[in-house]
């Protein structure tokens, strides 16, 4: 594949039941967190991705689109698709310090109900299994 | 283009070869600007599906809109908007590309002489071959240039792929793609090998039996569907929600896949994304134990291929 200039080269799972549009959502995301893609950095055009996988344009159009959505692309009038300057982590201390609160909470309930540490990690990681289907609703 | 009209649009469609219907009750609509797969198993109806679309075959019952016209209309008008390619790709072997692409151009009103030429030579295809002695990858390929050099906006594929290798395969879809990004051209293309097409399509049909087993959206096909494991005889509520779509019980374990409109969220199972493939795998296994599966599990709505609960949005 010759786009050497490309900051991202997509991949696709065609055996993943994670809808494409998503894939790719996802792959920006990492990218971004990673600081491999930073502020300013161009996304490939429509036509750049389709060379690089062989994909739905509605897909990525749409990958494209909720990312914009979200606030961490915009796309420039005529001249393509851009990382925006990321703002402050998304959750505060004071946010993290209510959350543990919370989790404690809940723990104690759990022990209440008889519970042992081990099944108290597997209902958790179980519950973060389901993660995609909470994802979307949590996202605001 | 008119983009509120639907590219397809179908009513109680039916098609009966002396005392057996090749498809039954078929009711769906496409909209415009999609890459909609047509899935099922062999003999379930695809090819006569896209025959009577392309109207060259006619309706025992039911009505066709193709782009808000029947397809028996046969004005030159209406025969330039929609493209179909049969699966046995006729070309004719003794013609050279030329003389297939001059009778392309002198029958169609909207040819597109310079496309054509220009996806010959990426695919490097020589204008003098003979048809009969190209690939089979290659006569797809000149097969579906012919089709999108029509410049339609309905294209109609019966298994435009299944006899090439993953390359071919992958060029062919390319050029297809491009076109839907280039014109907006509406695709509806079948095939039975429904893992090639999950990265493709963004709408699927799925008919088995002669039947329209679910058609929508891709996305809400998967986000609708879901995949649980858990322990064999584990009761839960959630499941009062879902429809049961088929159940396999492995030693202790059980992994259902089930339709559910909401979010499921429920300690006593594992749930899973399962693909397009694996759901299209469900409803077939469905299919072929409904007879004698009475059993398990003991919550949740058991579907059958009979009663309709099509995903259409």
């Amino acid at each position: 594949m010759g786009d050497k200039n490309a900051m991202i080269h997509f991949r696709l799972d065609p055996r993943s039941g994670v809808p494409p549009y998503r894939q790719l959502i996802d792959q920006v995301r990492q990218m971004v967190s990673l600081g491999l893609l930073r502020a300013g950095d161009q996304l490939p055009s429509v036509r750049e991705v389709m060379r690089q996988i062989t994909i739905n344009p509605n897909t990525v159009h749409r990958a494209y689109r909720d990312l914009e959505a979200e606030g961490l692309v915009e796309g420039r009038q005529g001249r393509g698709t851009f990382i925006v300057e990321v703002g402050t982590p998304p959750t505060t201390p004071k946010r993290q310090a209510e959350l543990h609160e919370d989790l404690v909470v809940w723990i104690k309930k759990a022990r209440l109900a008889g519970m042992d540490d081990e099944t108290i990690m597997a209902l958790v990681t179980l519950a973060l299994q389901a993660k995609t289907v909470a994802k979307e609703k949590v996202t605001p | 283009m008119n983009t509120s009209v639907a590219a397809v649009e179908t009513v109680g469609l039916g098609k009966r070869y002396r005392r057996t219907w090749g498809l039954q009750d078929c009711s769906f609509t496409l909209p415009q600007g999609r890459v909609a797969a047509l899935v099922g198993p062999n003999g379930a109806g695809k090819s006569t599906l896209l025959r009577m679309l392309a109207g060259i075959s006619t309706p025992s019952t039911g009505t066709i809109n193709v782009l808000g016209q029947s397809p028996r209309t046969q004005s030159i008008e209406a025969l330039a908007r929609v493209a179909y390619l049969d699966q046995d790709r006729p070309l004719y072997n003794d013609f050279r590309v030329e003389e297939i692409l001059r009778f392309g151009r002198e029958l169609n009103p909207r040819w597109d002489e310079v496309r054509a030429r220009r996806h010959l030579e990426e695919l490097r295809i020589s204008l003098t071959s003979r048809i009969g002695k190209l690939s089979g990858g290659q006569q797809a390929q000149v097969a579906l240039t012919m089709c999108l050099a029509k410049r339609p906006e309905l294209l109609l594929l019966d298994e435009p792929v299944a006899a090439l290798d993953p390359l071919a395969r992958e060029d062919l879809m390319q050029i297809l793609l491009e076109s839907v990004e280039e014109n907006g051209t509406t695709v509806l293309l079948s095939s039975h090998a429904v893992a090639d097409l999950a990265t493709v399509c963004d709408y699927v049909i799925f008919l088995s039996a002669s039947r329209v087993q679910f058609a929508g959206e891709l996305d809400h096909v998967l986000a609708v569907h879901r995949l649980l494991v858990g322990p064999v005889g584990t009761e839960s509520t959630s499941l009062d929600e879902a429809t049961i779509i088929s159940s396999i019980t492995a030693g202790r374990q059980s992994t259902l896949l089930v339709r559910c409109e909401q979010p499921l969220l429920d300690p006593a199972w594992e749930v899973l994304e399962p693909t397009l493939e694996e759901i299209v795998l469900a409803y077939l296994r469905a299919d072929a134990s409904a007879a004698y599966d009475q059993s398990e599990p003991r919550r949740g709505k058991r579907w059958t291929a009979r009663n309709d609960i099509s995903v259409v949005r």
